[in-house]
């Protein structure tokens, strides 16, 4: 199935559950629109009728006040529509509660494209595999100005920002190929950085996954980067320079110099690649050197994903 | 006796010693260039912004044009973004937000409080210096060849990226607001000291309320994007580090406050529309306004909680998720009593004596066309709603039911109905009427397809787009032909009438309110005598013919 419409629909296609409450929400709140409005359309065409001048009606007891008519229209349509504040919000915030293990997938936006990292190390620009009935974590940021990473098929939308990690994840059901748009305005081609989603079987992913074939997991190449920018050098066992061990650190609460502790999650491990001086971690004396300029977002991604998986394992490789 | 028939029995006219007419006390350009009085200065306004207006729907037509082929084979992209940005920046900043206010709010809010200028007759004259200048500014940014930011010149695209004339334009628009504050700052001062005798505040007409409550956004809400526009000049030029992340800035910090102000500017555009309104409905219909304190009331109300629901532009933008939940609430708190105003005008008409003529026409499409855009403006309030259609067409065709379809049709509604008064002439009443129908059709066709492309998935700003959102572009391009048609016949008509149209009466549309009970066009202080007011506002009640 092609998720990509036709000239005449007037409908998208929904590839999620969470879409199609998405569309069950837009509609049944149109119909409370429509019964709060279409009356009142009736009535003024009806009134511009009959009380045109020089027909005759009943024009007496003409109101011009009453705050209980103006009290009643005024918050029973508040009432009725709370309603769907509240949906809406419920659904919201539903989809900003990121699922524990889903599938992770790096997205680096620029002007003017979209680069993938799935975990496996396949990088694909513009196009996006994803397995179907799998929570899938888009773990987004920009190299330059604002974009936004926009799927209409799942009904959801997120801002990706420089210099900050942002996040949006979905359950894709429907096998199909559905647009991807950049959805903030980001300079010239603007309208043309984007591709396609294509929501596979499992099995067709992992196909994919063999076929786009990459010699090296994320982790490895950010391991392989580890030594080439010189991280080892400080951070490993044997190095002269007293540096803290990154093995098992991702996740745990780092204590700070002047008293605070901080979760160390992507941000902060980002953050101190970048502005080593920002975050004084307590009982070491800060030498290491910013890399701000020198390791772009993808490497960044691959040296976080490195860090992140030396958690999981028994022996850590650091030191 | 009231004071309409004090002036009536006095002073009947036509007589000799009546004093000549703004328009015919002097007849030179200097005099106009340099005039304090009121009316005059809201007649150059109008001027000016016709122009600014005709400029913006040149940049709309073309961008309409090119949207007609979905492969973008028109223009290039960075010239169709060229368009887009002009179009928005005049638009916004150049007609819309001075359109009421400056013009109507000028000639007649003194008229309707019986005073005979505004407080700072001198600061009104500069406040459209100011405004010149500051369109001086981003009218050049154009000639040499225009910005490519947006409107909403969201940081570092504009700090950064940007290689367009941007400081020049941030320039004019910052200097606009000034004159916006001015403007402000004279109306206030003017509605507290200087009404007539016996006019107390809840004789007021709405169209005075609305003006005092878009006066208090304008200071309250405009130094703060003169401030941020400030910083992004100074980071664009100096490199300062506030909203560009490069730089150790925050550029949703720029979000923050443009929307600050922005979004209480989108009630700069509404309450004026709603002023004007209420004083067609009332005078159409020949009944006092149904819940006139209530509207009142309701101008001040939302002209305050405007400035609390900013964060709804901002729900995917990574902004706290509980802050997004607080916005969308407090958003649904203002939209709704905004909306219901509504009902107010239908009650108003109910058992009245209704007159169809061109002004409520417009009042009519109006109401249809504002109801529309409030109400999906609750969808885009609506957060899992928002995830989806925020920055596609479904926004675009939004606000413009609201400022296109609502305040424009205000604009065009109050400018047939006060016309008469401002020239002393009469416009061909059935050019007046297909004109309205046309832009009622025109705009539908127009705009109504894009509420579809955005939920389709059709993200604004876009030069080129999948071949499928075709069919619904070129149905949007047709309508804005339609619509081409119905803005310039009252340019026409209206101009035509200036030399050719009838004498107009001092009261041509049998209304109530100071501005009708002076000669049509007004002396230049005003009233022949100084009015003493004891009448409330609307009183149309007396006139009802009981069936
Ligand atoms: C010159 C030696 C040196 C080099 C090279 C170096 N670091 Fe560091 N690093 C340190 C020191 C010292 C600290 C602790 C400083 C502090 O107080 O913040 C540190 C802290 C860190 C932390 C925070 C650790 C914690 O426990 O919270 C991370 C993550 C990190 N470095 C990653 C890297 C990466 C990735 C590289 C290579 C791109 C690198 N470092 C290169 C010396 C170095
Ligand atoms: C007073 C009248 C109008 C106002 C205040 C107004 C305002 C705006 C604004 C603020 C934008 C956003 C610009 C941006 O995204 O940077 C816009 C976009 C646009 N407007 Fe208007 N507009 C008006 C009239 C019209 C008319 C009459 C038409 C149609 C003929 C039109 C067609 C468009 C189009 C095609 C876009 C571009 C959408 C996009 O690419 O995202 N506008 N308008
Ligand atoms: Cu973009
Ligand atoms: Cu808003």
């Amino acid at each position: 199935m092609n998720g990509i419409g036709h000239a005449l629909d007037i409908w998208p296609a929904a590839a999620s559950a969470s879409a199609v409450e998405a569309d069950h929400l837009i509609l049944s709140f149109t119909v409370l629109t429509l019964f709060l409005t279409v009356p009142i359309f009736i009535a003024f065409t009806w009134f511009a009728i009959v009380y045109r001048k020089g027909v005759k009606a009943d024009r007496r007891h003409s109101e011009t006040r009453s705050s209980a008519i103006e009290m009643t229209w005024m918050i029973g349509p508040f009432i009725l529509t709370l309603f769907f504040f509240a949906w809406g919000a419920q659904l919201f915030m539903h989809h900003k509660t990121l699922p524990a293990g889903g599938l992770q997938i790096d997205a680096i936006g620029r002007q003017w494209m979209w680069k993938f990292q799935h975990p496996g190390g396949q990088s694909e620009i513009n196009d996006l595999h994803v397995p179907v009935g799998e929570n899938v974590v888009m773990h987004m940021i920009s190299q330059d100005v604002i974009h936004a990473f926009y799927l209409p098929a799942l009904r959801i939308q997120m801002d990706v920002l420089p210099d900050r990690y942002t996040n949006l994840w979905f359950k894709a059901d429907k096998v199909g190929s559905y647009h991807l748009f950049c959805s903030e305005y980001c300079g010239t081609d603007h309208s043309v950085m984007g591709g396609t989603i294509t929501v596979m079987e499992p099995a067709a992913y992992q196909q994919w996954l063999a076929a786009s074939g990459s010699d090296m997991s994320l982790a490895s190449a950010g391991e392989a980067l580890f030594g080439s920018y010189g991280c080892s050098g400080c951070h490993q066992g044997q190095s002269t320079v007293r540096a803290p061990s990154l093995a098992g650190l991702y996740g745990k609460p780092v204590p700070m110099e002047d008293g605070r502790t901080v979760v160390a999650d992507d941000s902060y491990i980002r953050d101190k690649i970048l502005n080593p001086n920002d975050n004084l971690i307590a009982g070491y004396k800060q030498v290491m050197p910013s890399f701000k300029g020198v390791i772009a977002e993808d490497d960044l991604l691959r040296l976080v994903a490195y860090i992140k998986s030396t958690g999981v394992k028994t022996t850590g490789s650091l030191q | 006796m009231t004071y309409a028939a004090q002036r009536d029995a006095h002073v009947p006219h036509a007589t000799i010693d009546a004093p000549k007419d703004y328009l015919h006390i002097t007849h030179t350009v200097k005099s106009w260039l340099l005039s304090t009085d009121h009316k005059r200065i809201g007649i150059l306004y109008l001027i000016s912004i016709t122009g600014f207006f005709f400029i913006g729907a040149v940049a709309a037509g073309l961008l309409r044009l090119s949207l007609v082929v979905p492969d973008g084979s028109i223009f290039t992209n960075d010239t169709y973004n060229k368009l887009f940005t002009i179009h928005g920046v005049v638009m916004v900043w150049f007609f819309l937000i001075p359109s009421i206010p400056a013009t109507f709010g000028n000639f007649l809010l003194p008229i309707m409080i019986g005073a005979k200028d505004l407080a700072f007759p001198r600061l009104n004259t500069t406040s459209w210096y100011v405004f010149m200048t500051g369109a001086l500014f981003a009218m050049l940014s154009v000639l040499f060849g225009g910005i490519d930011t947006g409107w909403t010149f969201y940081a570092p695209l504009s700090t950064a990226f940007s290689n367009t004339y941007v400081s020049l334009a941030l320039v004019g628009v910052i200097i606009v607001g000034f004159s916006s504050i001015l403007t402000g700052l004279n109306f206030i001062v003017t509605v507290h000291t200087m009404r007539a005798p016996g006019m107390t505040w809840f004789r007021m007409p709405i169209f005075v309320w609305t003006m005092y409550a878009v006066s208090m956004i304008f200071l309250l809400a405009t130094p703060v994007i003169t401030m941020a526009l400030i910083l992004l000049v100074m980071e664009r030029t100096f490199k300062i580090g506030v909203f560009d992340p490069a730089l150790g800035g925050d550029p949703v910090l720029f979000e923050h406050l443009f929307w600050f102000y922005s979004h209480p500017a989108v009630y700069i555009m509404v309450l004026p529309g709603m002023g004007v309104i209420s004083e067609i409905v009332p005078a159409f219909a020949r009944k006092r306004l149904f819940g006139y304190k209530f509207v009142a009331y309701a101008s001040i109300g939302l002209a305050t909680i405007t400035f609390f629901v900013w964060g709804h532009h901002m729900f995917v933008n990574g902004q706290s998720d509980y802050a997004s939940v607080t916005f969308s609430f407090l958003s649904f708190a203002v939209a709704v009593p905004s909306a219901v105003k509504v009902y107010n005008w239908t009650a108003t008409i109910h058992k009245g004596t209704l007159v169809l003529d061109t002004p409520m026409l417009y009042a009519m499409g109006y109401i249809g066309l504002f109801v529309i855009g409030g109400l999906t403006g609750l969808f885009l309030a609506t957060l899992a709603i928002d995830e989806h259609v925020h920055d596609t067409y479904f926004v675009v065709a939004h606000f413009h039911y609201i400022m296109v379809g609502g305040t424009v049709l205000a604009f065009l509604g109050g400018l047939h109905y006060w016309w008469p008064k401002f020239t002393g002439r009469m416009y061909n009443e059935a050019w007046g009427r297909v004109s309205a129908v046309l832009m009622f059709i025109g705009f539908n066709v127009t705009f109504f397809p894009q509420f579809i492309l955005g939920y389709l998935g059709m993200p604004r700003r876009y030069h080129v787009y999948p071949a499928e959102f075709q069919l619904m572009n070129i149905m949007s391009s047709a309508g804005a032909t339609i619509l081409a048609f119905a803005y310039v016949f009252p340019f026409v008509y209206l101009l035509y009438s200036l030399w050719f149209g009838k004498k107009a009466p001092d009261n041509p549309w049998d209304a109530k309110g100071l501005e009708w009970m002076t000669t049509s066009p007004p002396p230049l202080h005003n009233f022949i005598k100084p009015p003493v007011v004891d009448f409330e506002a609307y009183d149309y009640e007396a006139k009802v013919p009981e069936a």
